[in-house]
């Protein structure tokens, strides 16, 4: 069973990266991460939702006819997307000034109708919860990711406001990684973003392509013997 | 008759969707409650910060109560009135510029005299690196506009440099500062016009509004 959970992982978090290997979710990938800080402040808040929707759509999956499947959880997603959106302006309401205008965007994040349809309407409540919480810690590391990269190139920080995001204890994480920067504007508009995620997944590609090759050369000299 | 042939019925599919939305909609109901006291003193919270950043000093009233609606430029215009001992000493009211990407909603302080105390960008949505110069925490073009009044400088010279006026524009942005010094200049006109009705403090000192 735990190999199941580690599996789910592994896809979640790396082969099947929302954003690296689905290419889901562009909206909110692109219209956020023009800095770190924003980057894992989304994701944070996808994850919640993908979370809780994965389980409750798993919960009702065997009441959900096949018919009206779509609105019924286009539904659930968008009440939760609510529910994350009013509770942040109540209760984290400088997160929320950050954050405020793209919360609304995690209903247009495909990728949240996709885990539900693809995963938790075919699997129990545990597994699907495990497979929300996953994908979305995968879907909050590349846009941290990519916001960090566009960070450093457009304006020489990284993480600059973290305190908004996760209280005055993290303003260590605020960093100037280059005194005196003018900045590079390209990489904080949109075209940037473009530019990263491209060579982000191509940089993806290449750890992988790597790994099956090592993969191959180590299974190599065992099968010798045989053909010899 | 099975379950499974009553969820491929036609009313099932009725009963599902209105159940869900039905369901939905009172979660959403009870959250709207739930944080709606909070959501409103954050806001509070954020404007009384917003009156202490363009309208240095003390005043011993709550400016958030003590409001008056009138009509402005754009439509109505709510002043909060700062008080010193019942007079009206200040003014703070929100004017609005058209930038390059839209509205740009500034907040604006003015002392008895017309002067201005401070102005502050709430909301825009200009070129990051461009046209967010106006913001105080990247340049300190906004405040320029400290300490000026109508008359100094004279009205035609309330402009950018471009246009013959006095305040600085930014390299590859024009239309962002036009916008603001318009908003700033539209403020101070809405003043002189309402100068009797903005200080006369005679109204009943509790107003409430929408």
């Amino acid at each position: 069973m735990s190999n199941v959970y580690a599996r789910i992982s592994r896809e979640s978090l790396w082969d099947n990266n929302i954003v690296f290997a689905q290419i889901l979710g562009m909206c909110p990938t692109m219209a956020v991460t023009s800095s770190a800080t924003n980057g894992l402040g989304m994701g944070l808040a996808t994850t919640a939702v993908l979370l809780t929707s994965n389980m409750i759509i798993s919960a009702i999956r065997n009441i959900v006819s096949e018919e009206v499947r779509i609105p019924v959880y286009i539904v659930i997603i968008a009440t939760l997307v609510t529910l994350v959106d009013v509770s942040i302006n109540a209760w984290a309401h400088d997160l929320y000034k950050v954050l405020g205008l793209y919360i609304a965007l995690i209903v247009a994040n495909c990728a949240v109708l996709g885990r539900a349809e693809a995963f938790a309407a075919k699997n129990p409540v545990l597994p699907s919860g495990m497979d929300g919480l996953m994908m979305g810690l995968g879907f909050t590391f590349a846009l941290t990711t990519i916001g960090a990269v566009r960070e450093i190139i457009g304006a020489g920080t990284l993480f600059a406001d973290a305190h908004l995001l996760l209280g005055q204890a993290f303003s260590f994480m605020e960093l100037k990684i280059i005194p005196d920067y003018k900045g590079f504007l390209l990489m904080i508009l949109p075209p940037g973003g473009f530019l990263v995620l491209g060579f982000l997944i191509a940089g993806k590609r290449v750890i992988d392509r790597n790994r099956a090759q090592r993969a191959v050369v180590a299974e190599t000299p065992a099968a010798e013997p045989v053909a010899s | 008759m099975n379950f499974e042939k009553i969820r491929s019925s036609l009313a099932y599919q009725g009963v599902l969707l209105g159940g869900t939305a039905l369901l939905t909609t009172a979660a959403l109901a009870l959250a709207a409650r739930a944080t709606d006291a909070d959501i409103h003193a954050a806001e509070a919270r954020d404007m009384k910060q917003s009156f202490a950043v363009v309208l240095p000093g003390q005043y011993d009233n709550d400016l958030l109560k003590d409001t008056l609606t009138l009509n402005g430029p754009n439509g109505e215009v709510t002043v909060y009135r700062a008080r010193k001992a019942g007079q009206v000493e200040a003014l703070v009211y929100k004017v609005s510029g058209n930038g390059y990407a839209g509205a740009v909603d500034c907040i604006m302080g003015i002392d008895r005299t017309g002067k201005i105390t401070g102005v502050r960008v709430i909301k825009h949505r200009e070129t990051p690196g461009l046209g967010d110069k106006i913001e105080a925490a990247k340049s300190r073009w906004i405040f320029a506009f400290e300490g000026k009044y109508l008359g100094d400088p004279p009205a035609d010279k309330w402009g950018v440099k471009k246009d013959g006026g006095v305040f600085d524009q930014f390299a590859g942005a024009t239309i962002t500062p036009r916008g603001v010094v318009k908003a700033v200049k539209g403020g101070l006109e809405f003043f002189d016009k309402n100068r009797a009705q903005l200080l006369d403090g005679s109204a009943p000192k509790e107003v409430t509004h929408e």
